[in-house]
């Protein structure tokens, strides 16, 4: 009886520790933002001039870094993770298979991103450069497309898991139903499984986007980090994250520290966002 | 004298290694209800999904033997034309949950990617609603998703998606089990109803079900045909004492 109120109160003491750490960092954003936020207000979000020396700020090149990256990157992703996730649920009948087949698609997941990233950097940029040559573009090698490939190989084995995962939770009274009516394998997944399943595929991309929206490490090292408006998604450029990464321990004044963190407060703000989102659309689809 | 439609010749039915069926030899009769009658576990689901073509599509699954539809062996014949000639109505209804009612009844042929005009889908959705007795309850709402009815309108609604196709036989696995009493009784009198029109194989563990609705009966025990004949007689004088057995409810 004891034992068992101690443990009740230990669990209600992390669960509150759990949302005060989210708050309090949020609140810390917010708090060490409002330089920034009132020395520029909403222009912050349209201004393209990043100019440490003169004190002046504007996100903009970040926020179009960071939506084209994350973009592209999903894009490429989509139907490879839907491949994989058709494959491992309907197509491989062998349960031991598939779950084999799951878990080198979750090791995936779990490479740590610097690693990425020098795979990306000395293997994947050479080989975008050498491309680039042949198309005549100038040749960089790193830049927004190649950060979206590396993205892309980042964020598959998350889409594609929980794809897996929903595919596999469409009753096979539902699908039998189609079959018996006549129509082929194919036919049913494209008409009866796939609409069955679509709010979860569509939960899983949006949480993917979500990793592919925050990831820093592997960007970082790819991206070319220029603080530039990209005109082609050849060219170099920067996200939110990877700015943050690459110039915290340059920010001398305060107004500059403040203006990272600012970006930051959106990063926060928007992949807490898309994440409820994602998961909520899951949690409906499981009821 | 009664018209065969189907004739099932030393079927053996397996599971990997596990033998559910064992030498059935049985006739369906046209425009006839014949119901597979026996306790859990005896092969009724499996024989009937052996009819379809659906019992293949189970990991390691197989038969030996011969099914003849009309004289055709049916596994001679693409898998997908056997299921469109012969229907299925499974124990748990099933509509598809993201088609309106209407694109429900006329599923079959939406997945087949057969085309049809406005006036043939009408007439269609129409005519099988109205077989199935379900169209004077849902005409008003034929573009409402079919998973907001009742359990027995939805399984009447999978009884009008399978009559859609036209087919030759309908195989109905316990098409009540999952209902109440009152939706029982309407299927029940549907089943009726149909045979006018089409011939049907019942699976059913209900006995007075059986009693009500069949013509003729087939009881199967551990995957072998016990008894096959007219309900009305195998119900008043059963020739195996395994069926009175059961009749009286000392198995099953
Ligand atoms: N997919 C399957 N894989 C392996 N064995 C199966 C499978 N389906 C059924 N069986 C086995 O085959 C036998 C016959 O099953 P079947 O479902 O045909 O019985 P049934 O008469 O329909 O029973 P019930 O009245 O409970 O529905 C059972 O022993 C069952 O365990
Ligand atoms: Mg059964």
């Amino acid at each position: 009886m004891r034992k068992d109120k101690v443990f009740k109160i230990i669990l209600l003491l992390s669960g509150f520790l759990i949302v005060a750490l989210l708050s309090g960092i949020f609140l810390s954003l917010v708090f060490s933002s409002i330089p920034s936020i009132k020395e520029f207000g909403i222009n912050f979000l349209f201004s393209k001039d990043w100019d440490p020396v003169n004190n002046k700020f504007g996100a903009l090149p970040f926020l179009i870094g960071t939506l084209l990256t994350s973009v592209i990157s999903l894009l490429i992703s989509i139907p490879f993770s839907l491949s994989i996730s058709i494959f491992l649920s309907e197509i491989l009948k062998n349960k031991l298979i598939s779950n084999i087949f799951q878990t080198f698609v979750e090791l995936i997941a779990g490479i740590p991103s610097v690693i990425v990233g020098l795979w990306g950097l000395f293997i994947l940029a050479p080989f975008m450069r050498t491309l680039q040559l042949k198309l005549g573009i100038q040749p960089i090698g790193v830049g927004i497309f190649t950060a979206s490939i590396i993205l892309s190989i980042m964020i598959i084995p998350y889409s594609a898991s929980i794809g897996k995962e929903v595919i596999s939770m469409v009753p096979t009274e539902v699908k039998e139903g189609a079959i018996s009516l006549g129509a082929t394998e194919f036919e049913t997944l494209k008409s009866v499984t796939l609409p069955f399943s679509f709010n979860g595929i569509f939960a899983g991309f949006l949480l993917s986007f979500g990793r592919a929206f925050g990831e820093t490490m592997a960007v970082t090292m790819v991206i070319g980090n220029s603080n530039k408006i990209p005109d082609s998604i050849f060219s170099p450029g920067q996200t939110m994250a990877s700015l943050i990464a690459n110039e915290f321990t340059e920010a001398t004044t305060k107004l500059y520290t403040s203006s990272l963190i600012e970006i930051g407060l959106i990063l926060f703000i928007v992949s807490m966002l898309i994440n409820i989102l994602g998961r909520l659309i899951i949690r409906r689809f499981k009821f | 004298m009664e018209n065969i439609i189907l004739k099932i010749i030393n079927l053996n039915a397996y599971y990997g290694n596990q033998k559910v069926l064992k030498n059935v030899d049985l006739e369906i009769y046209e425009n006839r209800v014949t119901t597979i009658l026996g306790p859990s576990g005896c092969g009724k689901t499996t024989l009937i999904r052996c009819i379809n073509r659906l019992h293949e599509l189970s990991p390691g699954a197989r038969i030996e033997g011969q099914i003849l539809l009309k004289g055709e062996d049916l596994y001679q014949i693409e898998p997908m034309i056997v299921r469109q000639k012969i229907g299925m109505v499974f124990q748990k209804p099933n509509p598809f949950p993201t088609m309106t009612i209407y694109d429900n009844v006329i599923a079959g042929y939406i997945l087949s990617g057969i085309k049809l005009s406005k006036e043939e889908k009408d007439k269609i959705v129409e005519e099988s609603l109205i077989k199935s007795g379900l169209w004077d309850e849902v005409k008003e709402n034929l573009f409402k998703k079919g998973t907001f009815l009742s359990g027995g309108q939805q399984q009447r609604l999978c009884i009008a998606r399978a009559l859609a196709m036209k087919p030759e036989i309908l195989l109905l696995d316990e098409p009540t089990s999952a209902l109440d009493p009152v939706a029982t009784s309407v299927i029940e009198e549907l089943i009726i109803e149909l045979k006018k029109s089409v011939t049907t194989v019942l699976v059913t563990h209900n006995i007075g079900q059986a009693g009500r609705v069949s013509d003729y009966t087939a009881f199967f025990y551990l995957g072998e045909l016990v008894e096959f004949g007219k309900t009305t007689e195998m119900f008043t004088v059963p020739k195996s004492k395994k069926t009175e057995e059961y009749l009286i409810g000392k198995i099953g």
